[in-house]
């Protein structure tokens, strides 16, 4: 009975978004107009990592990937097949994709030598925890998310990430990034990897930088090519994409 | 010999384990008791108990922890009496336990089929009690008796069809000779109502369609069939005037959430308080905070009742913090509004009229640009309870302090799917946070406010010893002084703060309940 009285809506409705729009609207912003990719993975693969089938591709859009860049969403299941096709139609659409500049080897040293990068960013298991992990980060970010990472660290920090600057009474200041923090209570690292705990009784300031990133730029210090080097060896960490 | 004996017929006279109605009515007189949802029927939800106080809480430590196997979040409001505590248990189980000794007396298991929509989680927020029967309302959308003595079940009637998208999740309201039953759905597309059933029998003795269909006053206020699909659902328990016979509930959000363009017109009764007659289930009046509202601003918040003088003479009121940013004052006869306050921060109303209607802004119609609305989908407040202390006259309401960008997207309508119109994204680089706030009852302005790290899903319990109890998503449960929000002792869980704190009285002592992860905590002195 419901059905058959609402069929006159249902024709009113026909021009409800489609797969495309969907993903105009919603995915583009995170993973590139065309899949290619950006703050999120790049979606024009036939294989992707989460979702080795449909249904894993429509779990993963409606709920997200908890802990992640990947928020979930409300689509309902018919804009979620929608969407879903549309994702696995990327693959198609896909140009031959030009072979990024740089030579993986020298960006290895860069991050290790001249960078520093080490210091901050942990790689297969070793280097310091002040920054995320960098390990599988080439799954995750395009090269042209991870290049401006780079240059201009403060563009899109991870949400994940604040930056804290906390002043106790007895005038001791404490800078790092926000590892937990509660009604009462606050955990902090800082560059050196130290880990801080405070009661918030027990400080005369606690400052939160949302959106500014404690990771220096390197859009002077590093030269072109060699900035190149740096994203061919980033986009080397994590699965090489299969074609 | 003899004496013994006095004393085990006295505790076996404490100890009657039934609960007439009389006793609910007159809760007031055993303060020890937690009888009824939100403590009393007019949903004070404070405790009059004043061993714990301002001065000792600071004492306060864990007693005894009873660990839930649900999956779910933990959000059950207990029942105690007479050395029973009766607790529901994600998605719709029961069990009773010794408040000596946090030991399980029996459970209820109930099966639930697979693939429930349920658009926030299959949850659970407590049981009603009423003469020796035990009432829980289903996931699956059945009201099941149980006996209070041992979990057998009595009777099992089926409230809806859990295909069609409509499920339970309220604590029954016991009322008399009725067992009341709010439902939930209103974001797939269903019809809502509210239900009446015999005690004894599980028979329904009423029901009420939250959206009027044809021929009925307010059918006009939907167009064209929309009203088939209107939502307006009774998701939270309500509260009751034994004196006038009526019952108060509030309603949720029309459906679709935020394309109103499928629906035009007010949406009677969605968003609404409604005032029914306990005894036959008529309409007696309704107030509608929002009318059409594409926002999401369900107003399933408590209505608390209240006894005071207004303007110099005594009245019956109803105190409603709504979802929607503004806290009302009504008169609960007739339902005429007498007041509305802003309490916190909100973009979708210029503010309300003389009458008691908003003056809404342009956040009112979500495109594919995107629209920043303030408060979010979750509110300003939501079903998480607030508490009026008669010893500060103050109305404790935790808030939460969070908005969000909201984009146009489906509403075709298919049974059993989301039917919302819109989605969704947070704000970036703005940090939520939440707030309790106490507000003087009458008026709604804020005497103080204590922040909290992240919105909170908790409720707030004052008590006659001068204390706030509430918790956090962190997992802290903390207590406030009630006049000046300080605070007075706090504990860390471990787990997400997802109900309201209750206290009771056992041989003599005062505790301190609430569910925090999936643990029952329960605190006490010394
Ligand atoms: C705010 C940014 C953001 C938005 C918006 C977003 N994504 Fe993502 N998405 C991510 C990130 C980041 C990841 C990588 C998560 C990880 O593995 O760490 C991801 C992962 C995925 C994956 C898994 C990729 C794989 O290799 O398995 C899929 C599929 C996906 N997103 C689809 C979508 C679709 C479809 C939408 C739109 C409905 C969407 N995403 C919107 C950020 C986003
Ligand atoms: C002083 C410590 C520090 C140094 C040195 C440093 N970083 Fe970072 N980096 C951070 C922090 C903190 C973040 C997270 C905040 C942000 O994204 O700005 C970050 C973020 C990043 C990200 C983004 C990660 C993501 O999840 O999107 C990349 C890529 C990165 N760094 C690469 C590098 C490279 C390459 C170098 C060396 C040239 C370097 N970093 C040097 C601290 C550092």
């Amino acid at each position: 009975m419901l059905a058959a009285a609402a069929v006159p809506l249902f024709l009113l409705m026909m021009q409800a978004p489609s797969g495309d729009s969907i993903y105009a609207g919603q995915c583009a912003i995170c993973h590139g107009q065309r899949g290619e990719g950006g703050r999120g993975p790049s979606l024009n693969r036939t294989k992707l990592r989460h979702a080795s089938d449909d249904t894993a591709l429509r779990r993963i859009i409606r709920h997200g990937l908890p802990g992640t860049g990947m928020p979930a969403t409300w689509l309902n299941e018919v804009e979620l097949v929608e969407v879903a096709g549309f994702v696995r139609s990327l693959s198609n659409a896909r140009k031959p994709q030009a072979e990024l500049p740089g030579n993986a080897e020298r960006g290895r040293a860069i991050f290790a030598g001249k960078g520093a990068c080490v210091q901050c960013h942990v790689v297969n298991g070793a280097g310091g925890a002040f920054g995320p992990a960098l390990t599988g980060i080439a799954a995750q970010r395009s090269a042209g998310h991870l290049r401006q990472s780079i240059v201009d660290p403060g563009a899109d920090v991870p949400p994940s990430f604040v930056l804290l600057r906390a002043e106790t009474a007895g005038g001791r200041t404490v800078t790092g990034a926000r590892v937990n923090e509660d009604t009462f209570s606050v955990q902090i690292r800082d560059a050196a990897g130290t880990l801080h705990s405070f009661w918030k009784t027990e400080l005369k300031m606690l400052k939160k930088e949302l959106g500014k990133s404690a990771m220096p730029s390197y859009a002077t210090s590093l030269t072109g090519p060699e900035l190149d080097d740096l994203v061919r060896y980033l986009a080397g960490l994590g699965e090489t994409e299969a074609q | 010999m003899k004496i013994v004996l006095l004393l085990i017929l006295l505790t076996a006279a404490l100890h009657a384990q039934t609960l007439p109605y009389e006793r609910i009515v007159n809760s007031a007189r055993e303060p020890g008791h937690w009888l009824t949802y939100s403590g009393n029927y007019s949903s004070h939800h404070y405790s009059p108990l004043a061993q714990i106080n301002r001065l000792n809480v600071v004492r306060l430590q864990p007693k005894w922890i009873y660990q839930v196997r649900g999956r779910e979040h933990f959000e059950a409001m207990p029942i105690v009496f007479d050395g029973v505590m009766y607790i529901t248990d994600p998605p719709s189980d029961v069990t009773a336990l010794d408040v000596r000794t946090g030991r399980p007396l029996w459970h209820y298991r109930r099966a639930i089929p697979e693939g429930i929509p349920a658009c926030c989680g299959q949850v659970n927020r407590g049981v009603a009690v009423l003469d020796d029967l035990v009432y829980i309302a289903t996931i699956d959308a059945h009201l099941v008796a149980l006996d209070a003595k041992s979990g057998a079940v009595r009777w099992d009637v089926e409230v809806a069809d859990y295909k069609q998208a409509i499920t339970l999740t309220a604590a029954p309201l016991a009322i008399k000779d009725k067992i009341i039953v709010g439902m939930a759905g209103a974001e797939y597309g269903v019809r809502g109502f509210l239900d009446a059933y015999d005690a004894k029998t599980g028979r329904c003795a009423w029901r009420f369609w939250t959206t009027p269909g044809p021929g009925e006053p307010g059918n006009e206020t939907w167009s064209g069939d929309s009203w088939q699909r209107g939502g307006a659902t009774t998701w939270v328990t309500g509260s009751y005037d034994p004196d006038l016979d009526l019952l108060y509930w509030g309603t949720g959000n029309p459906g679709p959430d935020y394309d109103g363009t499928v629906r035009e017109g007010d949406n009677l009764y969605s968003d609404s308080v409604i005032a029914l007659s306990g005894a036959t289930g008529k309409l007696k009046w309704h107030f509608q905070f929002l009318p059409h509202d594409v926002n999401d601003l369900d107003s399933n918040q408590i209505p608390v009742l209240l006894n005071a003088p207004w303007q110099g003479k005594p009245r019956k009121l109803m105190l409603f913090a709504n979802r929607n940013a503004f806290y009302y004052v009504l008169d609960r006869e007739t339902g005429e509004f007498l007041k509305a306050t802003q309490f916190t921060r909100q973009n979708w109303a210029k503010g309300i009229d003389v009458k008691g209607r908003p003056i809404p802004t342009n956040t009112t119609t979500v495109n594919a640009e995107g629209v920043l609305v303030y408060p979010d989908d979750d509110g300003s407040s939501n079903w998480f309870s607030p508490s009026y202390s008669p010893r500060t006259g103050l109305f404790y309401q935790n808030v939460r302090e969070k908005g969000a960008y909201y984009y146009k997207a489906d509403t075709r309508f298919r049974p059993g799917q989301l039917y919302l119109g819109a989605t969704k994204r947070d704000i970036p680089n703005e940090e939520p946070y939440g707030t309790m706030k106490a507000l003087r009852a009458l008026t709604g302005e804020k005497v103080w406010e204590f922040r909290m790290q992240s919105p909170p899903w908790c409720g707030a319990l004052a008590t006659a010893g001068d204390v706030v109890f509430s918790g956090t998503m962190e997992g802290d449960f903390f207590a406030l002084d009630a006049w000046n929000g300080k605070v007075l002792w706090r504990f860390q869980t471990g787990g997400e703060i997802w109900a309201n704190p209750i206290s009771y009285r056992s041989e003599g002592k005062q505790y301190v309940a609430i569910a925090a992860g999936s643990a029952l905590m329960v605190f006490g002195l010394d």
